[in-house]
């Protein structure tokens, strides 16, 4: 497969994997908004638990969780190749530069940005996925259903810390900004621009980028006044 | 000495198929035996370099600019000729070649020019085949368009870059032959001296412009592509680095210099703004096809042209020329400016330009339209001015754009000088007294692509394959000649820089030797420039050393060699007792002001002979037959 | 006008450089860009002072030899121009300019604000051609090409090579530079046999020379004088990806890219 590694070796291949991983975890992205937006049901968390036992049992998202640690973690350390070999290329920098007149900001700062995304990750993981798989949870019995874990009282109780609340905050803006140049970005590396559908994918990727950091801010925000009251 | 041009016996059609016949072969397996020398990466240069190592022969390009992309032939806007009759118009390799001798007011070889048009119909395959972007109709064959006044359509164009595309072209054939290993380039490097050996062309003298290293390349044969003398003038439309230090040198070595007076005024360029200028900018001829020109009637009406009402305005050119009005061909169009400007009815500050008015344009077509016809140059004015040429009218004056003259060379593009060989620009042979519109990049591509590859065999299948090394004594003798120069203008260390030095010589050229020349003016300018020359070698300042990148020591090598060549186009201008094309002697014109040949007398090529240092060169002829066109008089009227 | 000068001072490649500060008096706001430097220089020149280097020949915006970062920008404040069309007006007076080499990896200083752009050269070498040698080709109306790919294919043959795109683009990318080639001749037939080849053999040369990697932030096309369009990136990603699957093309075992 020496012509595969070779293709993927090159300043192309690296930014087609940096575009199929994005693209993925944008899909992901997705899915877990819409699932996140049981926690808004007003059942106590009944269905928040029960999608929550869904996700981390079914065989099917098994697989694809897998591909999303992976995309995560190979989309990084792309990043961090890309970034090294980028600044390689310009040892000595501008004593004036006005990147501003040229390009968004979001696009010249996908690093930092990513980097807000990736370390809001690490906490996120931490609190509930891994408290999930690995932790010891409450358990809360259904009537009729069953007995579940009870991840959603664990979220509940996070998101009335104001701080914690904070992070989301400041991560979802990070991850906007990452999405509004990350999302049209990655179809411009697949080659996909053509003058009758780009303008479509750049309204979508804005929509996007402002919608789905927007639900996900949400969540904390709401149950945080509600635990206020 | 006579000058034996070889073109070929026999009927005009046939001439240059019977010579490629004629022609001496290298066998394909011994052209890997010669190397050539290519100096000059332009359309010239470039397909030359290509052509040559694409048939085997090892070759050696140099320029000067950082890339062969960057030559001058870059910057020609409007097109390239070729007699296809794609249009149906009535176009043929007759015409082309009649318009071609004719435009150049007969002062051209007629063998010459009619190969030029026959291998027309080559250049346009071969660029097509290349990628050049030509622009195409709707149904994707090649659109043409008339230009410079030519009554059929057969120039081909890429949008106003054409030179552009056509190098770009010639440059992907020579990187290509660079891949190959059959081309090897050497790129900010300058030809400071020819080598002679046994009166054979064996090679130049370099110098790197970044390590300042002086370099000895010896091969079988030597093509000078190094373009025009505009900068000759200072101010031209020339890139700021033309020169014609190969050329001069070459010329110093044995190779005569034909017709050095024939200069190409062309007349809508932007007009100097102050002592500043280094150099001007040309827009596209095609203005003149919607524009009018006028100056006030009266002397220094300084008022702005929008309060000076018709009345009051002199449309001249309408005048003078009822039929052919604004579109005069260049020459007349340039002259008439200046006559105007010499009599004070000039405009803008410096009362060197007359006005050129879309008003009446806007007024009939709408803004709009006259926006897509000419709205990038329209732009390009804007950008140069901060005027508006759409609210106030445009401001041009004439300026120096292309030098007919050059090193003379024979039907094989060879000069007096065994083995050197002169391409595009660089040689007079095409154009005569006056160029056409969209005729330099046809000629340069024609000398590079589809003469020379034919020409250079003939000569070379007479040679030995032996080598000359470099350490030869005629190497270290040229070595030692281009140091001493080197040595002596880093010493001089006077107190003129070497702009101001070239900016007066281009001030006496241009007002003594440009769009129109008395016999007075030039021997006043004679010796205006023999005290310029004897200046320069004595208060020049030229700082730094040899051994680094040093612009002000390549343009002072440059601006010796604009002097003497400015010298010996006086004596070349005062020689032409006649006005023919861009020479115009004002002793020699009709009794409506329009240019008088002399054809009796002067139906030559003037090629110079260079005699030392402090001789007089030696004027030899070359009589122009005219077998298959009649002579006649131009008129506008 | 006056002005103050920070421009960028280097001996050679292997010196160190540094700014220098220079200040100009009289300037006319009809002047270029370029003949405002040439005015200091005459003034270095006379006081024994060696001249600011600089690269420019044409002083037209088509050859592609001016190459000046210019208060931050590349070919300074205006767009789509190059710095030799640059003209006074559009400072104000009493500004202060500085004035930086092209700063890239592959194009290193050779003389204050010249740079080396060979790395350009090499990349064409690699494959920026069609491999038709002179004579015996078909005659030019023999394929008939739709004006909307003519027209497309001139904008990305526009490209005068002058390094703006590496200069602007905060990675040192030179995708735009060597997209505008493959995409140029991948769209007209005479180029579309060799389109594989090329797109591999020239995006291989791009990476050797060391240049950075694109992140589509658009800086390179919104800084390049002739506004060539990142379509043309896209269009060569398409080549290269549709290259590197279809092609016959296997590199040898030993053959190590710098990628």
């Amino acid at each position: 497969m020496s012509w595969l590694t070779d293709a993927l070796k090159s300043s192309l291949g690296r930014k087609l994997i940096m575009a199929i991983t994005g693209l993925f975890l944008i899909l992901f992205l997705m899915g877990h908004v819409l699932g996140n937006l049981l926690l808004f049901k007003p059942d106590g968390g009944q269905a928040f638990n029960e999608y929550a036992r869904f996700m981390t049992t079914t065989p099917v998202i098994q697989v694809l969780s897998y591909v999303t640690y992976l995309s995560i973690i190979i989309h990084a350390i792309y990043s961090i190749l890309i970034t090294r070999k980028n600044k390689e290329a310009r040892p000595i920098g501008y004593a004036v530069n006005k990147g501003g007149e040229n390009s968004t900001w979001s696009s010249r700062n996908m690093g930092i940005l990513g980097t807000i995304v990736l370390i809001f990750l690490v906490i996120h993981l931490k609190s509930f996925w891994y408290e999930m798989r690995f932790g010891i949870l409450p358990t809360v019995i259904y009537p009729g259903v069953g007995e579940f874990k009870d991840l959603y009282s664990i979220v509940a109780a996070a998101f009335t810390q104001w701080w914690y609340v904070l992070l989301y905050l400041v991560a979802m803006f990070g991850l906007g900004y990452h999405l509004a140049h990350g999302f049209e970005s990655a179809f411009q590396t697949l080659g996909l621009n053509h003058k009758k559908y780009t303008p479509l994918i750049k309204k979508i990727g804005f929509g996007f980028a402002i919608i789905v950091p927007l639900l996900f801010a949400s969540m904390p925000v709401v149950m945080f006044i509600q635990s206020l009251a | 000495m006579i000058l034996d041009s070889k073109s070929p016996h026999g009927p005009l059609e046939e001439k240059w198929s019977k010579h490629i016949f004629d022609a001496k072969l290298v066998n394909p397996a011994n052209k890997r035996k010669f190397d050539v020398i290519v100096v000059g990466t332009g359309l010239a240069g470039a397909s030359a370099a290509a052509s040559l190592a694409e048939l085997g022969y090892n070759v050696k390009a140099f320029c000067f600019q950082d890339s062969p992309r960057r030559a001058h032939s870059i910057a020609a806007q409007g097109g390239i000729n070729a007699a296809k009759n794609y249009q149906n118009d009535g176009d043929s390799v007759f015409r082309l070649f009649y318009d071609t001798i004719k435009g150049g007011d007969y002062r051209s070889r007629e063998s010459n020019v009619y190969r030029l048009a026959e291998v027309s119909l080559n250049i346009i395959d071969q660029c097509v085949a290349q990628g050049v972007p030509f622009a195409r109709e709707y149904g994707g064959l090649l659109a043409n368009r008339s230009f410079g006044g030519a009554q059929v359509s057969r120039t081909f164009y890429a949008r106003g870059q054409t030179g552009q595309q056509l190098l770009l072209g010639a440059y992907s054939a020579l990187s290509r032959q660079v891949t190959n290993g059959k081309v090897q380039m050497f790129p900010r490097t300058e030809m400071l001296d020819l080598v002679m050996v046994d009166g054979h062309a064996r090679g130049i003298i370099t110098r790197n412009l970044i390590t300042g290293k002086i370099e000895s390349h010896s091969a079988h044969a030597v093509l000078l592509c190094t373009g025009g003398y505009g900068n000759v003038f200072y101010l031209s439309t020339n890139a700021m680095g033309c020169n014609t230090t190969a050329a001069w040198r070459a010329h110093k070595h044995g190779a005569f210099f034909a017709n050095p007076c024939f200069t190409q005024i062309h007349p809508t360029c932007i007009p100097v703004s102050g002592d500043h200028q280094s150099k001007l900018t040309l827009m596209s001829e095609s203005l003149r096809n919607d524009g009018r020109v006028w100056v006030p009637k009266e002397k220094g009406d300084k008022r702005s042209p929008k309060d000076i009402p018709e009345a009051e305005r002199d449309y001249f050119l309408e005048r003078r020329y009822p039929s052919f009005g604004n579109l005069v061909p260049r020459d007349v169009a340039s002259r008439n400016a200046k006559y105007v400007c010499d009599e004070g009815r000039g405009v803008g500050a410096t009362g060197l330009a007359v006005y050129l008015d879309f008003k009446d344009a806007i007024k009939r077509d709408g803004k709009d339209t006259i926006e897509s016809k000419y709205g990038n140059l329209f732009d390009m004015y804007k950008q140069i001015t901060g005027e508006n040429p759409y609210e106030t009218p445009m401001r041009i004056y004439p300026a120096v754009h292309y030098t007919m003259g050059g090193l003379w060379v024979d039907y094989n593009l060879m000069t007096t000088i065994p083995g050197l060989y002169s391409l595009g620009e660089c040689n007079f042979s095409d154009h005569g007294a006056n160029r056409l519109g969209a005729s330099a990049l046809m000629q340069g591509l024609a000398d590079g692509y589809f003469v020379i590859p034919y020409a250079i065999g003939d000569y070379l299948a007479t040679r030995s394959y032996d080598k000359i090394p470099t350490d030869h004594p005629s190497f270290k003798q040229s070595e030692e000649r281009v140091r001493d120069q080197i040595s002596k203008l880093l010493s001089i260390n006077g107190s003129s820089t070497v702009d101001q030095i070239h900016r007066e010589l281009g001030k006496v050229m241009w007002d003594y030797c440009g769009m129109s020349r008395t016999a007075e003016g030039l021997q006043q300018a004679r010796g205006k420039i023999k005290e310029i020359k004897e200046r320069f070698w004595s208060d020049v300042k030229v700082l730094g050393t040899n051994e680094e990148l040093n612009m002000s020591l390549e343009k002072a090598g440059r601006v010796a060699d604009f002097i003497e060549l400015g010298a010996l186009m006086i004596e070349d201008a005062l020689n032409r007792k006649e006005s023919c094309g861009g020479h115009f002697r004002e002793e020699y014109q009709t009794e409506e002001g329009e240019a008088l040949r002399d054809d009796e007398n002067h139906t030559y090529v003037a090629a110079w002979e260079y005699q030392g240092d402090e001789s007089n060169e030696t004027l030899h002829k070359e009589q122009l037959e005219f077998e298959n066109v009649k002579l006649t008089q131009r008129s506008y009227k | 006008m006056d002005f103050t000068l920070k421009i960028w001072r280097q001996k050679d490649a292997g010196s160190k450089g540094s700014f220098n500060t220079y200040s100009v008096k009289d300037i006319s706001s009809d002047m270029s860009f370029l003949e405002m430097l040439d005015e200091l220089n005459e003034d270095l020149i006379k006081d024994g002072e060696s001249p600011v280097h600089f690269d420019h020949d044409c002083r037209e915006g088509i050859c592609g030899t001016c190459s000046m970062y210019i208060n931050g920008r590349a070919h300074g404040p205006q767009k789509a121009i190059t710095t030799c069309q640059l003209h006074m007006r559009s400072f104000k007076d009493g500004d202060t300019i500085t004035i930086e080499p092209w700063r890239a990896k592959p194009f290193p200083v050779i003389r204050d604000l010249v740079v080396d752009r060979s790395a350009f050269d090499r990349i064409i070498q690699a494959g920026g051609y069609v491999s038709v040698s002179t004579g015996g080709v078909p005659d030019a109306n023999e394929i008939p090409i739709p004006t909307s790919i003519a027209n497309e294919a001139m904008d990305a043959a526009s490209c005068i090579g002058c390094g703006a795109c590496v200069a602007a683009c905060k990675n040192a990318s030179a995708m735009l530079f060597v997209s505008a080639k493959v995409s140029h001749l991948a769209l007209l037939p005479q180029g579309k046999v060799e389109a594989t080849s090329r797109a591999e053999n020239m995006i291989a040369q791009m990476d050797k020379e060391g240049f950075g990697l694109c992140t589509n932030t658009g800086a390179c096309s919104a800084e390049c004088p002739k506004e060539i369009s990142l379509t043309h990136i896209a269009r060569m990603n398409r080549e290269y990806f549709n290259a590197k699957q279809t092609s016959n093309n296997i590199p040898d075992k030993e053959e190590v890219h710098e990628g």
